[in-house]
């Protein structure tokens, strides 16, 4: 019995060439709106994109390095903790 | 007139006292008409005091209503049909009465136009979650209970010192405007804080919440941190200290909600997240700026009952909270896995959903402001919740990998609760007129402009780009991340033990030191005192003679010489 045809291989590389479509899309997409921008930096092309990528990925970095000090496996709590 | 002699927080605690008699069909009808006469009740009320009177010489007003009031009261209703409505298969026969309590509590926090009738219902509230949590019925969840109520009791004997302070200090109970220019402001906006999740606490919203059942967590997230920002909107509004404390609860809601593996534990991560720009949007304080707090506490309370209720439908069905033993879950869960998107797009306010026409004044607000570094820490920040909640969420547990699962959809009664909430989450989005009718202020603000919709778009699916790229990164491990919670449940209790530890021993070396010493007196006393001893023996009538006759001499000599 084959998978489900969400999660065969061939419909996740079609998907994936939908999504950077889209994504190109948005960008284009500015030429084609009226900005009124309260920032001068908001004029830069592509701001929602490049700033939106690179704020996800410093906040997954960020939260890596954080993981290195305070990550503790999940039954952590269990022991030494009872209904007293 | 009606509304002027019923009190809608009342009539909902005398519902859940009811339900807890009743069974079958009259508890279902309970359950869910008394939320919708409620809701009728608030939207027909007039603005103004409906109650007024004194209590131990104090003047208070346990029922008044305006805008603002009512905005939060509408949402807090139909948030009790709708959780009432999925939870009414709930085996539990605690669960639902409390929740009642608790929500009828929470209304009458909202409705409650002085501070003691705020602080009674502020209680009331804390015992009727605490119950919500504790009807689970598990021992974690027992136990995460009583440290819920621990922190909120704290907060209620902050807020109480603060009532106190104030009324001691001006003779009046009214709930107005509040400066931070006494202490007792300070310990009053330290009370609220507690119950909104700020910092250091926050640690109590994850800890707690996720341990209650499938379905008293809906509730849960809908009402606590709900009535914190109403009081806040309410009391502290324009107060810079709360921007820079929202958008650490934004940024501490992302980061801890990215490492956690717990479905649930991640959507109460992003609870604090989402409160953290509705407390940012009252620190900005412009009328934008609070109409937008509101108006996103209106959308959220709707948008992550759907997230949970999708999350309790999975937990309901599968037995299990872990990402790493869910996934695929779409394949015999589509309703639930749709509905679950559908909040996941709302919480990430997508253009057509609920929380874009809600959080888009926050930061219009900064951007009117010129405050560039909150606006770029908001911009930053929506991106992260989709980061975080809009794809992590429906990824981790409704795709990713093949677990083997495959569980049916849950009972009919909840999955009309989840459609009632996914039709409200889209609805508001595209008819955001109403909602913006029932905000306190009037600002003609315009969601949908062409900038603001591509923008926004790129924000977004440029975020989706970083969470696909950066998968690897993101791979769910058995693990748990620590916390202030931490200082009281591993700190504190080793320090008991060793106190205690170094108290026994103290006790011990003193006992043996008495121990020693009384054993050196007793010899010695036996020595001189004994049976046999020196001033205890008989003493021969010759040797007394003898001896008397010498001090007789010695006396004589001592005179005379």
């Amino acid at each position: 019995m084959s998978d489900h045809w969400l999660v065969r291989p061939a419909t996740i590389r079609l998907l994936w060439r939908v999504f950077i479509g889209v994504l190109a899309l948005t960008v284009v997409a500015e030429f084609l709106v009226a900005h009124h921008p309260h920032f001068r930096f908001e004029e830069i092309i592509g701001f929602g994109a490049w700033y939106g990528f690179l704020a996800c990925a410093g906040m997954i970095v960020f939260a890596k390095g954080l993981a290195f000090f305070l990550k503790r496996p999940d039954s952590y709590y269990e022991k030494g903790e009872s209904d007293g | 007139m009606a509304s002027a002699l019923l009190h809608p927080g009342l009539l909902i605690v005398i519902a859940g006292f009811a339900l807890a008699l009743l069974r079958g069909r009259a508890r279902a009808a309970v359950a869910l008409a008394a939320p919708l006469a409620v809701l009728a009740l608030i939207l027909a009320a007039p603005a103004g005091i409906a109650w007024s009177g004194t209590w131990l010489g104090l003047e208070i007003r346990p029922l008044a209503y305006d805008a603002l009031s009512r905005l939060f009261a509408v949402v807090f209703a139909i948030m009790m049909f709708a959780g009432a409505l999925f939870a009414l298969n709930q085996q539990s026969r605690l669960e639902l009465p409390a929740a009642f309590v608790y929500g009828g509590a929470a209304l009458g926090a909202l409705l409650a136009g002085d501070l003691v009738t705020l602080f009674v219902c502020w209680e009331l509230m804390a015992v009727g979650s605490t119950l919500v949590i504790w009807s689970a019925g598990s021992s974690p969840a027992y136990r995460a209970s009583m440290r819920y109520l621990a922190i909120h009791l704290l907060g209620g004997v902050l807020l109480f010192a603060g009532i106190a302070g104030h009324v001691a200090a001006t003779g009046s109970t009214e709930f107005g405007r509040l400066a931070l220019d006494t202490p007792a402001h300070w310990l009053i906006l330290a009370g609220f804080l507690v119950n909104a999740g700020a910092p250091p606490l926050s640690a109590w919203l994850p800890d707690a919440y996720p341990e209650a059942s499938w379905s008293g967590m809906v509730f849960l997230s809908a009402f606590t941190t709900k009535t914190a920002v109403y009081v806040l909107l309410r009391g502290f509004p324009g107060t810079e200290l709360l921007v820079w404390v929202g958008l650490f609860m934004v940024f501490y809601g992302i980061v801890y909600a990215l490492l956690e593996n717990d479905m649930r534990r991640i959507l109460a991560y992003s609870i604090v997240n989402q409160v953290g720009f509705m407390v940012t949007g009252i620190g900005i304080g412009t009328e934008m700026a609070l109409n937008g707090a509101a108006a996103h506490a209106f959308t959220h309370i709707i948008y992550k009952a759907l997230l949970l209720m999708s999350a309790g439908s999975v937990l309901y069905a599968t037995q299990k909270r872990k990402c790493t033993d869910l996934g695929g879950l779409f394949r015999t869960m589509p309703l639930t896995a749709l509905c679950g998107g559908i909040g996941a797009l709302a919480i990430s306010s997508f253009p057509l959903t609920s929380g874009f026409v809600s959080k888009s004044m926050i930061s219009q607000a900064a951007g009117d402001e010129h405050l560039l570094w909150v606006w770029l820490a908001l911009a930053a920040a929506t991106a992260g919740v989709f980061l975080h909640a809009g794809i992590k969420f429906p990824w981790f547990v409704f795709f990713q990998k093949d677990s083997g699962l495959r569980p049916e959809e849950p009972p009919l009664n909840m999955r009309l609760a989840m459609l009632l909430f996914a039709a409200l989450c889209i609805g508001l989005g595209i008819f955001y007129e109403p909602l913006y009718a029932l905000l306190p202020f009037g600002t003609g603000y315009v969601p949908y402009t062409g900038s603001h919709v591509v923008v926004q778009l790129e924000l977004l699916l440029f975020s989706g780009l970083a969470f696909f790229v950066m998968l690897p990164m993101l791979r769910r491990t058995l693990t748990i991340t620590l916390d202030v919670d931490w200082f009281y449940r591993r700190l504190a209790p080793l320090l008991v033990r060793a106190c205690s530890l170094a108290l026994r021993a103290m006790g011990e070396s003193l006992g043996m030191a008495k121990d020693g010493g009384m054993r050196r007196i007793k010899a010695a006393t036996h020595a001189l005192h004994g049976p046999q001893a020196l001033f205890a023996r008989t003493w021969t009538t010759g040797g007394m003679a003898l001896w008397a006759a010498l001090l007789l001499a010695g006396y004589l000599l001592v005179v005379y010489v």
